[in-house]
């Protein structure tokens, strides 16, 4: 039924460079893993070249050289010392680090910056004009859309991508395409509330 | 007229940095110059460390240093112990033997140049150990309960009457255990510590709950001075008992900081958050009741066993509700503990009465049915006039009202009491209620007060915000007490240098804090008073005390409209004039009442007869906790339990691998937490509760409550809907399938 | 995450030579990227195909075509894939999250790796990460494992959601490799895990996917996609179904079925479909051919629930999409 025309074709590692050396009978070999010496595959000590590229964020351009293996997450945070994107969980899973790159929501800590060259990305910090908060920014300040605050970037950033989907029309359309935001405090009630109202004003 | 801002549903004060990215979190202090440390955690589940390949990593690309156990400085681990730590055991000592008493223990952590490097390095970093199979499954036949040694804390055992022949000899019985799952807090914010020195001063950046133990506790962990450290939190993504304790990060980043003499931030991964940073222990409980025909409770045992690690007892309260919850002449309450090769547990959100509640409120539900009387009428018929435990008045105890304002709200009328009588389509639905309670607790706390010649106030407190409000309801307390507008009003928190304040957990701070607070401004404004009588140009000049009176910024004698305001005082004084107060209960009264908060919360569920979906539909709480000093933010708080005890009920579990004791579901996508879709209609609400005893402010605490009540009452619902009683928490598609 | 290099081709023939020579294709990143950073792939040269032009969505005669690059979020919201196959849409729109759909795109999907939990840790046996050293899930927690599939050298379900409705409407896949082009049904993508399970599709080195063309058919208005799980939303499924009906005067004239969250690929029922044909459109047929679903099954310790849930799922989704106008 299914053609076996590529047993050569080794998808992903084969060997794994950790090891841990179970002694003692009883014990589940569950960690049994191959002895290898870290030195033997993937060359770990290879330096990495280094990538230039450009990058517009909240309307700045800038010329940036940075590890290709840098997401645009870590690149904000670490890079530009723009913290307002937060790292909740660096697994595509929580939605705290949603920006939007060229106008679309997405996860930035499963985004590889240098995949962006030239793209343009608005983050929280920039959302605010001339000291005049967006509105969907005053909503969830007003309708206690956040707790401690911390997913609040995120579901800032992820909200303004929902409303400019058209995704805000009812309460439950909210609720489905908010879902990629987890909020442990449980602001939920508020955060509904506050894209609905920013998306009745728009 | 008096600014009166307690009780307003003002938003919050720091909505604007949060929205705009500006609040700071421990993570989002980078420091200029820092390195990056990424932590290796123990692939083995217990046992001892024979080798570590440290040459090669060393050696990769960024790597500033590897630290070991065999390379790390021998710290002091001077005795230190705050009341949030175990009465007994020893925190464990960070790479300081080769032991591995858990999976994900620290066994080294890598500090490199970026964060890639590090990381890389980390993954690289090859350990062998010598292992032993680990214990981490308290039904395991060898795992063993023991008494714990609460070192006159709490007393695990609790009798009054006998409960067993009472429990044996009534006409209706129920015997039943009940399971409620290990969770993980899992706040949005992972822990994070940027630590830098300069020269024996040590700034930590750090996400606590707990600022001026962390401070001690690092300096006990260093063997130094507590003044030389300062730890700095002004923001906190969540936390719920997570970051009560100080764990081995906070240890790790100050060591490294020192060791490659550069500032360090280290963040945990989120599978690192399973390890070693606290956990809701997994709990066994069995519940006995005995009662007569009509209801009346003759006999309560409740026997509890929580889970420990082997080098620390954690308690917490788990059968404690049992024994004032309900009047009864025979109770009985048993608490242990089963030591296992695992992290040691720690508070989340309503520790202890929160599961102990899912077994005693399960318990009651399922002996309404075997009655024929309506649950919340049950909970009527046992009501007590005071706390029988402790032979003492309750300070308060609003609880058959919260149960009339809820049913009331919720509809509870509509319900029909046959399980698998009410539908909605081809949908099986279920209403449930139980109870919550909580300690109204309180701490000795600190606070200072300074009064600027701005007309403008500082108001300063070692304590934290987690997510409940505390910038805002504390610059409501100071604003009311003061009588100004509340912009006036600065409040910071999150500095250890700050007056002290006790821990950011057990629904205590706004007690706490607050009353420090309100004493602090009322010695402000005492100091102001002396300042305004004594001075004889002073319109108020030799105006008896007793005379004054406060508003609008002014002091004024009784009566008249003019008076002198705060900022010609300050100004006159030719400095800001500065209180500190503090605030503690005053021990007689605590001796004379018993004092907690009481809330009966209701579940509508429907689930799904072919596919066993169970969705929450609509959740309602009532709850009496006192003077409510912010509604919009008190109905969040609530809310928000809600939320989490949903959670609790349907989603969260931490699933050990009991070969190696590791965590298999170390993952925000494998460890469910309710997403927006999951969120019903949530309704909170209040009952008026004049509570004199509690505290100067009368409020009783609300962050614990919020969530104790709501499993339960979501099981009960599901078990109105199936007719399926699950007594293990959480409760997932696959036990309402056969339903 | 280990170094590698990244270039970015803007033709087809560039990524497939380089390709051919070694380097992964990465589209969307949302599979790749966050197992690179566990260290499960270890890609030492990357060739992003963004540049390429292998988006769109088409309409050709009955067949609706997508582009191997296509997003997720894009497909759900086309106008074409919503009236000419709702299924498409409604299995695309609940899975993952609708940040992740912005992101991932259709041909990455269908190249999604298991979210077996001992697969992402380095430090647990698992012979589709590391062939020969066992599978730690077998004897472990395997609750969210498969039922239907498995070798005693795998059990891992295989985690897409879409992939399951594209299996259940005959849809084929274009690729194009260094030795031209090729089409296959999609289903034949997808291996089991027999004794490699380190293999987890048919793909020859090198090869591009290039576009998924669903054909239509007189089933595929009336379709429905069942998602069961315990949340809401932005989680896996425990089991899920992808049915199709075709129906005249009552009576089931052409059925297509396949289900998700319980086998090691997006498992096609044709048995079920088959015993649906000339039956009423009502629940007894529909429990009749769902219980065929579970022959063969081998549940593992944790997942006996699965064997029970299954035909449930199955007979919702039918019911479902009979129900459908
Ligand atoms: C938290 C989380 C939740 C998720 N939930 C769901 C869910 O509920 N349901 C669901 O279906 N999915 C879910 N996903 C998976 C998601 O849909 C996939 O990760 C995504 O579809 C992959 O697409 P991509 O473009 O990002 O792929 P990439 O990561 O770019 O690539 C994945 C693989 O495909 C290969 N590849 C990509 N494009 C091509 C091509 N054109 N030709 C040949 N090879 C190619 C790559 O080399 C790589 O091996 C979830 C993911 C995450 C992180
Ligand atoms: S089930 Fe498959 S993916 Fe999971 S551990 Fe076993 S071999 Fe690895
Ligand atoms: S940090 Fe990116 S989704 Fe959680
Ligand atoms: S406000 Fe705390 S996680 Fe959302």
């Amino acid at each position: 039924m299914v053609e076996n025309r590529s047993e050569s074709y080794v998808q992903g590692p084969v060997l794994s460079r950790r090891e841990a050396l179970l002694a003692g009978a009883g014990t589940v070999a569950l960690a049994a893993l191959p002895s290898q010496s870290t030195a033997a595959t993937g060359s770990p000590a290879k330096e990495v070249s280094p990538m230039t590229l450009t990058m517009t964020v909240n309307g700045e351009l800038h010329v940036l050289t940075i590890d290709p293996r840098q997401s645009i997450l870590d690149v904000l945070r670490e890079t530009l010392d723009l913290t307002g994107t937060k790292k909740g969980c660096n697994q595509g899973a929580c939605g705290a680090c949603t920006v939007l790159v060229d106008g679309k929501r997405i996860v930035s800590c499963l985004t590889l910056a240098c995949m962006h060259d030239g793209a343009r990305i608005e983050t929280i910090e920039g959302l605010e004009k001339d000291g005049v908060l967006h509105p969907l920014q005053e909503a969830f300040v007003a309708h206690e859309g956040l707790q401690c605050g911390f997913c609040t970037p995120g579901q800032i950033m992820s909200g303004v991508g929902c409303i400019a989907e058209g995704h805000a029309g009812s309460t439950d359309e909210i609720r489905f395409w908010m879902s990629g935001n987890i909020c442990r405090c449980g602001a939920y009630p508020g955060i509904v509330a506050a894209v609905a109202d920013a998306a009745g004003r728009d | 007229m008096t600014v009166s801002t307690i009780g307003n549903p003002m938003t919050r004060v720091d909505g604007r940095a949060k929205v705009t990215g500006r609040a700071r979190y421990a993570a989002d202090f980078n420091q200029p110059g820092q390195l990056y440390a990424v932590i290796v955690s123990a692939t083995v589940g217990l046992g001892r460390i024979t080798g570590i390949q440290a040459a090669e990593v060393e050696r990769m690309p960024g790597v500033v240093a590897l630290i070991t156990h065999r390379n790390a400085e021998k710290l002091a681990y001077l005795p230190h112990k705050a009341g949030i730590d175990p009465a007994t055991g020893e925190r464990l000592h960070v790479l300081q033997d080769d032991t591995v008493r858990f999976y994900g223990q620290p066994v080294a952590l890598v500090v490199a140049d970026t964060l890639d490097h590090a990381e890389r390095a980390a993954t690289a970093l090859r350990v062998t150990y010598e292992a032993r199979p680990p214990l981490v499954d308290p039904m395991d036949p060898k795992a063993e309960s023991i008494v714990p040694d609460t070192r006159g804390r709490v007393s695990p055992d609790r009798a009054r009457g006998d409960a067993d022949k009472a429990v044996a000899g009534a006409p209706v019985t129920l015997d039943a255990t009940y399971e409620m799952a290990r969770e993980n807090h899992n706040p949005m914010e992972p822990h994070a510590t940027i630590a830098a020195w300069s020269g024996d001063r040590l700034t930590l950046w750090s996400k606590s709950q707990y600022l001026v133990n962390e401070q001690a506790e690092i300096a006990a962990v260093f063997g130094m001075p507590v003044e030389n450290i300062e730890v700095i939190c002004p923001f906190i993504g969540g936390a719920f008992g997570t970051s009560l304790r100080t764990w081995p990060h906070v240890t790790l980043a100050a060591l490294a900081a020192r060791q490659v003499g550069k500032p360090v931030k280290l963040v945990l991964t989120r599978k690192q958050m399973f390890f070693t940073t606290g956990h809701r222990p997994r709990t066994l409980q069995r519940v006995a009741l005995g009662a007569t025909n009509d209801g009346k409770l003759t006999g309560v045992v409740h026997e509890g066993t929580g889970e420990t690690s082997r080098y620390e007892q954690f308690m917490e309260a788990l059968t404690a509700v049992t024994d004032y919850l309900y009047s009864c002449p025979n109770v009985r309450t048993q608490y242990r503990l089963t030591e296992l090769d695992t992290g040691t547990p720690n508070h989340m959100r309503g520790p202890g009465e929160a599961s102990g509640i899912f077994a005693l409120e399960s318990a009651m539900d399922e002996l309404s049915y075997k009655l024929g009387i309506d649950p919340i009428e049950l909970r009527r018929r046992n009501e007590p006039e005071k706390d029988e435990a402790e032979n003492k008045p309750f300070s308060s105890r609003s609880l058959m009202q919260c149960y009339a304002l809820g049913a009331e709200r919720f509809g509870w009328a509509r319900r029909t009491p046959e399980p698998r009588s009410m539908r909605d389509g081809r949908l099986l639905i279920g209403m449930g209620a139980a109870t919550a309670t909580y300690p109204a607790f309180h701490a000795p706390a600190n606070a200072r007060v300074r009064l600027l010649a701005d007309g403008t106030v500082e108001v300063e407190a070692a304590a934290s915000d987690m997510g409940p409000g505390t910038y805002t309801s504390m610059t409501q307390v100071a604003a009311e007490t003061l009588g100004l507008p509340p912009e006036r009003i600065r409040f910071r928190l999150g500095r250890s240098s700050y007056p002290q304040t006790p821990s950011h957990g057990g629904s205590w701070t706004m007690a706490s804090v607050g009353s420090a607070i309100q004493a602090a401004c009322i010695e402000a404004q005492a100091q102001v008073s002396r300042l305004a009588t004594a001075d004889s140009a002073s319109p108020l000049y030799n105006v008896a005390a007793g005379e004054l009176e406060w508003s609008d910024g002014r002091l004024r004698r009784r009566g008249e409209t003019t008076g002198i305001s705060y900022r010609e005082i300050v100004a006159k004084a030719g400095a800001p004039i500065e209180a500190d107060g503090s605030a503690q209960r005053d021990p007689e009264v605590a001796e004379r009442y018993s004092m907690h908060s009481f809330g009966a919360v209701f579940a509508e569920v429907a689930v799904d007869p072919d596919v066993g979906t169970i969705r929450v539909r609509r959740i309602v709480g009532a709850y009496g906790i006192g003077r409510v000093v912010n509604p919009l933010l008190a109905r969040s708080q609530c809310t928000g339990g809600m939320i989490g005890g949903m959670g609790m009920a349907l989603m969260e579990r931490t699933v050990l691998d009991s070969r190696d004791g590791r965590p298999v579901n170390a993952h925000m996508a494998d460890y469910l937490m309710p997403v927006n879709l999951d969120i019903p209609e949530l309704d909170a609400h209040f009952v008026d509760e004049v509570d004199p005893h509690v505290n100067a402010l009368g409020v009783k605490g609300l962050g614990e409550i919020a969530l104790v009540g709501t499993a339960p009452a979501i099981a009960n619902a599901v078990f109105h809907a199936t007719g399926t009683r699950v007594r293990s928490l959480p409760i997932h598609i696959e036990d309402v399938l056969t339903a | 995450m280990l170094p590698f290099t990244m270039e970015k081709p803007e033709s087809a023939e560039a990524a497939i030579a380089a390709a051919a020579g070694g380097a992964r294709y990465i589209a969307g990143g949302t599979t790749l990227v966050d197992l690179m950073r566990e260290e499960v792939e270890r890609p030492e040269r990357l060739v992003d195909i963004n540049a390429l032009p292998l988006g769109g969505i088409r309409v050709e005669g009955d067949d609706l075509v997508i582009g191997a690059l296509a997003r997720m979020s894009e497909v759900a919201a086309d106008r074409n894939v919503q009236r000419l196959q709702p299924l498409i849409a409604e299995s695309l729109i609940e899975g993952a999250s609708p940040q992740l759909r912005n992101m991932a795109s259709m041909g990455g999907n269908m190249l999604q790796r298991v979210r077996c939990p001992y697969f992402r840790m380095l430090d647990a046996g698992c012979n589709k990460r590391t062939p020969g050293s066992g599978c730690a899930a077998i004897d472990g927690l395997n609750a969210g494992h498969a039922i239907l599939g498995t070798s005693e050298h795998c059990v891992a379900t295989h985690p897409s959601d879409v992939a399951v409705a594209l299996v259940a409407l005959d849809a084929t896949m274009r690729v194009r490799g260094p030795e031209g082009e090729r089409s296959f049904p999609i289903e034949e993508l997808f291996r089991l895990p027999g004794d490699t399970p380190h293999l987890e599709h048919t793909l020859l080195p090198g090869e591009l996917i290039v576009e998924l063309r669903v054909p239509g058919g007189p089933y595929s208005r009336r379709a429905r996609y069942l998602k069961v799980r315990d949340r809401a939303s932005y989680e896996f499924a425990l089991v899920s179904a992808a049915a199709a009906l075709s129906v005249e005067g009552g009576v089931i004239r052409e059925a297509r079925l396949a289900v998700g969250g319980v086998g090691t690929r997006p498992w096609r029922l044709r048995d079920c479909e088959a015993a649906l044909v000339g039956k009423r459109l009502e629940r007894p047929a529909f429990e009749a051919a769902a219980h065929l679903a579970t022959q063969g099954a081998r549940p593992l310790q944790h997942n006996h629930f699965k064997v029970e849930l299954l035909p449930r799922t199955i007979v919702r989704a039918l019911e479902m999409a009979g129900e459908v106008a």
